[in-house]
């Protein structure tokens, strides 16, 4: 089989924010979007080998080999140093991992397991390995009673969609803004693919979850709630909107000096959203 | 003399104390102006530098230290010493559990187990509509937490799906008390899913109940059955524990050279004089005391052959790093795959051990091996076989590292897992790592919910805000707060990554 590998940031085996139930999430490196506001934005870049990291490892964990950056888990104390310099948001501790090495893992962990989800980054950048990964995971039958799940920002062609959701159970799709110039903003692209996947994803009866993340000023205004809230309820009548609050947590530049989003202004619009019947509102269970 | 009048007066003088915790000191300090049962020389010193170590049980033991009545007995036959007729109502027989609690000992006075309810009360649930049980389990619960305010008092439900048991973990998550403490027993042949996601729905809500693991518990008991009491010592019905000591493993491993002279000399030497301490309690417990002349031997509550011995042991974490230190490797306990080892193997030798050493006046002639989980002045000594508080790592890892301990510890083990608050979003997340906890092999799982004002401390619940309140120098209505409240301060119990808080022992007074 000519497996391919990933590029993977971080793997968790327990995490409860991922989709229905304790996920194995996988955090693929990349991302095609460069949001201000990314809680970890050392996701984004794809490492070119420059080295300006190495000298920053007080552990000794990163080294210059044939003029790749080699990383030395063993070594390495987390502390993050490698990623606050690196120029073009990216991490030297990236890992290449195969779909059998990924099935291991799930195994290992099978009884804590409800399912996998693919994040990032932008899982869907590394398209041929997520879809080679689920369609193993439903082959396999000790792994089959896994869902598979994908936390994306829909930045994705149709073509390739009709490709990922037959082996896809669920689809966790973040809306960053309605108005396009906002949205072209705050994450450098443009919003009609991701607003055209909300539908496409929708109708094949795999939206799990709409996310939209509320920045207050930006997209907390009246007219971007009720863009979403139309274009919520016109997907359909079992929709499930999570409201993210900005937090300062990992963001960069500018979007630092911008105001956090308060419980009070989450609650409010929660409310809008339910009176204006979508039956699934769901708001952070903390704020920092 | 002028010492112990001071001590007394202090006591009797407290500001935070009620009468009745007053009273209770004051028995402490009179018990243990009596000499201690005969000890030789080796045992006595290792008791003194806390090597082994008694839990300040007392110096005189004139009851066991955990007492499980068979409650259905009174149920049954009514009581002669007490002038109960057998209940025929589901009101009587909640009166009566009333009544029994009162005359059941224990190490605090308060009993530590108030039986398997559901099993108790459903024969008595006919004609009772759900509403008319929902309301009376709501008063017996509250009777429970404002008369009998002990977080070591334990009730039992399970592991049948039923309309007690759930009315019982309705009226829990619902008055979020302290007191009583709670487990569910778990078994994926007999419990309904459903039933078991309510339980672990109440543990988002409020870190309770704790879910055991039914089938592993049953196979080490008889008929009877058995009980989870206190924090989640597991210990024949219609019997109980006569006393728990135990080994504090770091003192141990501080005395040995290497790995191989603690296996070979330094370990078992211990044991030993922990078994000695152990005789020499039980002794005086069985051949002084008169204890078992008690009303509950005659009328069949409990049965002098039916109490076990709990061997405890702690500070594994502790012991197992001083150890890889002395072996020059650097892998610390609970995140390292050779220190873990050296961990199971430890839990194996001891368990060994336990199973080749008669005891007398013991069921079954053996005593049961226990990770016990500390006391609020344990300073720099992690409970059982645990992971140090603060350092533990995300909550799947933790059980992977500790569930090869758990066949071991037959009178009980529990991991707290910490788990934040997120999960109150996603409650299923809750139920597959109960369920993945229990198929890994854990006798029983236990969760805190970070943001949740009810925690455990060691295996008892606390109440952040009691324990604010009672800095604040205000006293607190239920007895565990004050241990609490010292293990918060000494023993890093709340750098626990999220917080949860339980309680049991405060030993004595001001200690
Ligand atoms: S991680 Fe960043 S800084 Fe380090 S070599 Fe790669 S691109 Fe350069
Ligand atoms: S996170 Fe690891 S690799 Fe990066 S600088 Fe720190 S120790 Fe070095």
């Amino acid at each position: 089989m000519n497996s391919p590998l990933a590029t993977v940031n971080k793997i968790l085996t327990y995490s409860c924010v991922d989709g229905p139930g304790n996920r194995l999430v996988i955090f693929l490196q990349g991302c095609n979007f460069n949001c201000v506001t990314c809680h970890n934005p050392y996701t984004v870049g794809l490492c070119d080998h420059c080295g300006a990291c190495i000298p920053t490892c007080h552990a000794n964990a990163l080294e210059m080999v044939n003029g790749q950056i080699a990383f030395d888990p063993s070594a390495c104390d987390q502390c993050d140093a490698c990623l606050d310099i690196c120029p073009i948001s990216s991490s030297p501790m990236v890992q290449h991992i195969s779909v059998e090495d990924i099935l291991e893992i799930a195994r290992k962990n099978k009884p804590f397991l409800n399912g996998i989800t693919v994040s990032g980054g932008e899982a869907t950048l590394q398209l041929k390995f997520v879809i080679a990964l689920f369609e193993e995971v439903k082959a396999d039958p000790e792994l089959k009673s896994l869902t598979c799940f994908v936390d994306t920002n829909g930045h994705l062609g149709g073509q390739s969609w009709g490709r990922l959701l037959p082996v896809t159970d669920g689809v966790m799709l973040d809306i960053k803004a309605f108005n396009t110039a906002l949205h072209h903003g705050l994450t450098g692209q443009d919003n009609a693919k991701t607003l055209k996947a909300a539908k496409t994803v929708q109708d094949a009866g795999k939206l799990y979850e709409l996310r939209f993340l509320v920045i207050p000023g930006k997209t907390d205004t009246a007219a971007e709630i009720e863009s979403l809230t139309s274009f919520a309820r016109a997907l359909g009548p079992d929709i499930r909107v999570r409201l993210n609050a900005f937090q300062h947590h990992g963001v960069r530049a500018e979007a630092e000096d911008w105001e956090t989003m308060a419980k009070t202004g989450i609650d409010k619009i929660a409310a809008h959203l339910r009176k204006a019947g979508i039956p699934e509102v769901i708001t952070p269970a903390f704020y920092l | 003399m002028q010492e112990i009048f001071e001590k007394l007066r202090s006591i009797t003088d407290d500001k935070t104390l009620n009468p009745a915790q007053k009273a209770r000191y004051l028995s402490l300090e009179a018990e243990n102006m009596l000499p201690y049962p005969a000890l030789d020389a080796q045992t006595a010193d290792a008791l003194k530098q806390r090597v082994i170590c008694d839990m300040y049980e007392g110096h005189a033991p004139y009851k066991p230290r955990y007492v499980l009545p068979d409650y259905s007995v009174v149920l049954k036959n009514g009581s002669e010493y007490l002038e109960l007729p057998p209940p025929e109502t589901l009101d009587e027989t909640i009166n009566t559990l009333m009544i029994a609690y009162h005359h059941v000992p224990s190490v605090t006075g308060i009993p530590v187990y108030i039986g398997q309810l559901d099993d108790l009360l459903l024969p008595f649930c006919d004609g009772v509509s759900d509403d008319a049980l929902y309301r009376k389990i709501k008063l017996f619960w509250r009777y429970l937490d404002r008369v009998l305010p002990d977080a070591f008092m334990h009730a039992n439900i399970g592991p049948t799906d039923n309309r007690v048991a759930r009315a019982i973990l309705r009226v829990d998550a619902e008055l979020k008390q302290i007191a009583p403490n709670l487990t569910f027993l778990y078994d994926p042949k007999i419990s309904t899913e459903d039933i078991l996601a309510m339980a672990t729905n109440n543990i988002v809500e409020c870190s309770k109940p704790h879910i055991a693991n039914h089938p592993m518990h049953a196979e080490h008991f008889d008929d009877r059955g058995y009980g989870i009491v206190s924090c989640y010592n597991v210990l024949p019905i219609a019997g109980g524990a006569s006393t728990l000591t135990r080994v504090n493993l770091k003192e141990v491993a501080l005395r040995a050279d290497s790995t191989a002279h603690f296996f070979a000399e330094v370990l078992p030497h211990y044991m030993e004089l922990n078994f000695r301490l152990i005789e020499a309690r039980v002794d005086y417990l069985f051949n002084k005391s008169n204890f078992f002349t008690s009303f509950l031997v005659e009328e069949g509550w409990i049965d002098r052959d039916r109490f076990t011995v709990m061997y405890g042991i702690y500070a594994m974490a502790e012991a197992v790093n001083i150890l890889q230190e002395k072996e020059g490797n650097a892998g610390q306990y609970g995140f390292d795959d050779v220190a873990n080892a050296l961990g199971y193997r430890m839990s194996e030798e001891m368990a060994r051990i336990v199973q080749n050493r008669p005891l007398e006046n013991v069921w079954r002639g053996r005593a049961m091996l226990h990770s016990q989980a500390g006391i609020s002045i344990d300073e720099g000594a992690t409970p059982g076989v645990r992971i140090p508080y603060g350092t533990e790592p995300d909550p799947v890892s933790h059980v992977q590292a500790l569930a090869p301990h758990h066949q071991y510890y037959t009178s009980g083990i529990s991991e707290i897992l910490t788990v934040d608050e997120t999960i109150k979003n996603n409650p299923e997340a809750m139920l597959q790592l109960c369920k993945g906890a229990l198929e890994s092999g854990f006798r029983e799982f236990t969760a805190n919910v970070a943001s949740n004002d009810l925690v455990r401390v060691t295996g008892y619940m606390v109440r952040l805000s009691d324990i604010a309140k009672f800095k604040a120098c205000r006293g607190s209505r239920t007895n565990t707060t004050a241990l609490g409240a010292e293990a918060a301060d000494g023993t890093g119990i709340l750098d626990r990554k999220p917080r949860v808080v339980g309680h049991e022992l405060s030993p004595s007074y001001g200690q």
